[in-house]
């Protein structure tokens, strides 16, 4: 049976975390976030299923506990805020290189530095773009409700253990900190160490036992060795792209003008279209759900139809590069955001797609290079 | 009677332990890490826990002591050893659980991870191989350099009032509660490797008795770092190293020694 509370994103996060069945979180206190390990401690889940939890030293130490424990196949997560992540893209880079499945969460607050603890929307690029070092990519999940911290904690392990790979849960202040109604999922039950063997055994490192010996590793000092491995990883993330991209058409069907907007932000900018449907305005919302992979195709073919685009991020302009890539210059892309930690509201949304699309009228790319050769 | 006649596997009385693998070291000739590998190996084998062992490789010289090591092993960030060991024992706490890390993994970027886990408790070994340099990299400073000693990035020698003292991690996790068994030994000679192997047995032993954590330094020398001769490097770490390093169990049984 499904259970309905009232919870805060990160609490929700965490009891979803017990009741997928994970083995361990590590993690250390910071604000927007620190509602996770506080839940967890308060919980005490090791009496409830045996799910291990660690306050570490440092985020450091929480993302390398991540990757030991997940070396040994256990189910394991931990979670953060920008500054936090920062110091933790070492350890997802290993993650990353030595195909080891794991949850990282993000509750985004303003930066750069050490910025503010109030949302935000600004590390778009650190969890698209790479972040850490080398080729690899995270699979990113941008939940918009409450009830989404609650499902994309299966799901991102679900995805970890598919491709053998991190997933990030891209999350922010307001999600994080805001109180809804989630319906809670039934108890996974924890695979026993045996199951762990038998399931992942043919690499996980739990003992040599009957078989050879496993290595975990991201080192590979022959030239063709690694490139293999690069080769492999990009095999995954294509995959990715044709089986599990997920996004949302919000009242697309005859829009005019479409906002691109995720997490909170398409919150917002939900209910920023609604408004403007009321003035006559026909909008709709893009919303994806994976940041990667990202809706390249969907948005590719909405650029037929409308005449403009709006970007809503809560950042200086981040994954409109995305949006841009993907419409290809078929109609024009501006960007719409705060920053600072202050959170748009449907109106300045509104406003802000009168302005800079629709007063602009059907201005397609084309007419304008060749007004300019003119 | 022909040498090869009497080179046959029944004529054997010492064999190398099947838990080292037949992939060449990586190591200088001369350098002890190729011992404290074996040693360990042998104490695995010898106590029949191999199923029951997963080591945690470092950044460095033996970051491919997978390669050597027929074990179960995953490979650390630099200087994390200590968290990933820390999470595979929390995890599997019935599984004996090492980290074999040199001086600049452990003492330098890893310090942090070192203290806590020691701090913690964790049922894990610490097998940390000090020998005053950052081998790897091609000889330069580590938090153990010895004052005066030459390297690449202390071409005039280590001055303390620049670069620091040589950190003496040893005893400083020695003054944790959470440790129980903490010794410092060297490799260089067969006297000196069998007392290092009872040190390592004694390690494993309290894992297996849940006492929390062991600590093993072993002092060795880094022939091709320290610009010498392998026996020149040997006399030389007697003569300097064990000065400021010097050997001898630091806590046991949870008790600090005077």
């Amino acid at each position: 049976m499904s259970e309905l509370k009232l919870m805060k994103g990160n609490e929700a996060l965490a009891e979803a975390a017990i009741r997928a069945g994970a083995d361990a979180y590590f993690g250390y206190p910071i604000t927007p976030q620190s509602e996770v390990i506080e839940y967890l401690m308060t919980e005490q889940p090791e009496k409830r299923t045996g799910m291990v939890v660690l306050q570490a030293e440092s985020e450091i130490a929480a993302i390398n506990m991540v990757y030991g424990a997940a070396s040994t196949g256990k189910k394991v997560l931990t979670s953060s805020s920008s500054p936090g992540i920062s110091l933790k893209l070492e350890g997802i880079s290993y993650i990353a290189g030595a195909e080891l499945p794991a949850v990282i969460v993000n509750v985004v607050r303003g930066g750069p530095g050490l910025g503010t603890i109030q949302p935000s929307q600004a590390d778009y690029f650190q969890s698209v773009k790479g972040g850490g070092h080398g080729d690899y990519k995270l699979y990113v999940l941008a939940p918009a409700s409450v009830q989404e911290m609650s499902d994309f904690v299966e799901d991102a392990f679900i995805i970890a253990f598919k491709y053998r790979a991190p997933v990030l849960i891209l999350s922010d202040g307001l999600i994080g900190q805001m109180m809804e109604k989630v319906s809670l999922k039934e108890q996974i039950p924890r695979l026993t160490n045996d199951e762990i063997i038998e399931k992942y055994g043919s690499w996980a490192v739990t003992g040599k036992k009957n078989r050879e010996r496993n290595i975990i590793t991201s080192l590979d000092l022959q030239s063709e060795k690694m490139e293999a491995r690069v080769h492999r990883l990009m095999k995954k993330y294509e995959q990715m792209e044709k089986e599990d991209l997920r996004y949302e058409k919000i009242l697309c069907d005859d829009a005019e003008y479409l906002i691109v907007a995720y997490g909170s932000s398409a919150r917002i900018s939900q209910k920023a279209i609604e408004l403007a449907r009321k003035k006559g305005i026909k909008a709709g919302l893009l919303r994806p759900i994976t940041l990667f992979p990202y809706p390249k195709q969907a948005l590719f073919e909405l650029a037929d139809q409308v005449k403009g685009i709006l970007s809503v991020e809560l950042n200086a302009g981040q994954m409109i590069e995305d949006v841009k890539l993907s419409v290809q210059h078929k109609v024009p892309v501006e960007h719409f955001g705060r920053t600072g930690g202050i959170i748009h509201t449907p109106e300045e949304v509104l406003e802000a797609l009168e302005q800079k699309i629709i007063k602009n009228g059907n201005l397609r790319y084309h007419k304008t290079r060749e007004s300019s050769i003119l | 009677m022909e040498i090869l006649d009497i080179i046959k596997p029944e004529n054997q009385v010492f064999c190398k332990t099947k838990l080292m693998t037949d992939s060449a070291l990586s190591y200088c000739p001369g350098c002890g890490h190729g011992t404290a590998h074996n040693l360990t190996m042998e104490v695995i084998d010898e106590m029949g826990i191999v199923e029951d062992t997963i080591g945690v490789a470092p950044v460095g010289c033996s970051v491919l002591a997978y390669d050597f090591m027929n074990i179960d092993m995953t490979q650390a960030a630099h200087g994390r050893a200590p968290a990933v060991a820390t999470a595979i024992a929390r995890t599997w706490p019935e599984k004996y659980v090492f980290t074999y890390q040199g001086d600049g993994d452990l003492a330098a970027i890893g310090t942090a991870e070192t203290i806590h886990a020691c701090n913690r408790g964790e049922n894990i070994v610490i097998i940390f191989v000090n020998n005053g340099i950052y081998g790897m990299t091609g000889g330069q400073m580590a938090p153990t350099t010895l004052e005066g000693m030459i390297s690449s990035t202390s071409p005039y020698g280590r001055e303390i009032k620049s670069m620091g003292s040589p950190l003496k991690m040893t005893e400083l996790v020695a003054n944790l509660p959470g440790v129980y068994y903490v010794t410092r030994q060297s490799v260089h000679t067969h006297k000196h490797a069998r007392k290092a192997k009872k040190a390592i047995q004694k390690a494993f032993e309290n894992t297996r008795l849940k006492k929390g954590l062991s600590f093993i330094e072993i002092v060795s020398n880094c022939n091709s770092g320290w610009k010498m001769t392998p026996n020149e490097s040997n006399i030389w770490m007697e003569e300097n190293m064990f000065k400021y390093f010097p050997l001898g169990d630091i806590k046991v049984d949870g008790i600090l020694k005077q």
